[in-house]
């Protein structure tokens, strides 16, 4: 086989030799601004993957007789954010759906935390999305995606609105702008190191 | 972009998968979860070859540096579990080395956090 990359020298991971990864996850509902979140700070072009759902409990040995099944397939997009030497970081961003359990333990497991957004005017749609990441045990922050003329809602409304503790911080952001979803980030990460100590 | 909540039968898209596959089963999490990192081998070039279209396309990929298995899968849209699969044969053949994700013990934890927080203070600071 030619030795050539099929992939330009920005795809790869940087200083990979050195490198292990973690992840966060980003979610929210449809249309929340996941995908924009993770486009406005990965330093690769976003991408996705489909997975080919089986009915609960099949695996891929089953299919042998896969006729007339029905299965579903998902998309969930990530990004990549070299942080350091040692580290590179993914985001890993999907909706919030109950029955791609798959996706959500292969997503969940080993993750530091999560980032949820939230469009303050569509706050009901986010309860599915907050039930999952607490029944997965993992850490989470709430981003506030302004959309341009939504409410600014006040924060103990919103804490309310979605049962949330106290100590959970909630944060405004807009997804579009780096430097606005790096701040969510970070609020995030603090967060973790505080629930970690 | 799909629509999450489409369903539709995909028998064909499933048979195709198994065919790839060649029937093989889904290797353990702890092989190949979504961050673990994959290259090709220094001596890749030099095994045996009897690899199929999609593990010749997958390899040829993993040559110019480390990409995590959630890349590979976008990258060539193939479904996940089957990149795995492709993935676990590779290895088994060594023509693979890779690289899991950071243990998380609690101490490591706290680095880890720590690292990613500076990272981040760094570049968009
Ligand atoms: N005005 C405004 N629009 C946004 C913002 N974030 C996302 N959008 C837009 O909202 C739509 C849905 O965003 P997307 O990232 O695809 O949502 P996803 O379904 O959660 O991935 C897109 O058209 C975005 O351009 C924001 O902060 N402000
Ligand atoms: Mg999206």
């Amino acid at each position: 086989m030619g030795s050539a990359p099929s992939l330009g020298e920005q795809a790869y991971v940087q200083q990979g030799e050195t490198q292990t990864a973690v992840k966060i996850l980003v979610v929210g509902h449809f249309a929340v601004g996941k995908t924009t979140f993770i486009g406005s700070i990965s330093e690769i072009t976003p991408l996705s993957t489909e997975e080919t759902m089986t009915r609960a409990g099949e695996s891929i040995d089953d299919l042998k007789g896969v006729q007339g099944k029905t299965t579903t397939t998902v998309a969930m997009d990530f990004g990549r954010l070299t942080v350091s030497e040692r580290i590179v970081l993914y985001l890993f961003g999907t909706p919030g759906q109950l029955r791609f359990v798959q996706m959500w333990e292969d997503m969940a497991r080993g993750a530091l935390g999560a980032l949820v957004l939230v469009d303050p005017e569509r706050l009901a749609d986010s309860f599915t999305v907050i039930d999952l990441i607490e029944q997965y045990g993992l850490d989470y922050a709430i981003a506030v995606n302004h959309f341009d003329g939504t409410s600014i809602r006040d924060e103990r409304a919103l804490r309310e609105a979605l049962d949330l503790l106290d100590d959970t911080p909630i944060v405004t952001c807009d997804a579009r702008d780096e430097r606005s979803s790096a701040a969510a980030l970070i609020t995030l990460v603090r967060y973790l190191q505080d629930r970690a100590r | 972009m799909t629509e999450p909540d489409k369903q539709e039968p995909e028998t064909a898209q499933l048979v195709r998968s198994y065919v790839i596959t060649n029937g093989r089963n889904l290797p353990g999490e702890d092989q190949f979860s979504l961050i673990t990192l994959v290259t090709a081998s220094a001596d890749h070039q030099q095994r045996p070859a009897r690899l199929s279209p999609e593990e010749q396309k997958l390899l040829e990929m993993c040559v110019g540096g480390y990409l995590s298995v959630a890349e590979i899968a976008g990258h060539t849209q193939l479904p996940l579990g089957v990149v795995k699969i492709l993935l676990a044969a590779l290895s088994e053949g060594g023509y693979l080395i890779t690289r899991p994700p950071v243990e998380r013990a609690p101490l490591a934890t706290m680095e880890i956090l720590e690292e990613v927080l500076n990272g981040l203070r760094t570049k968009f600071g």
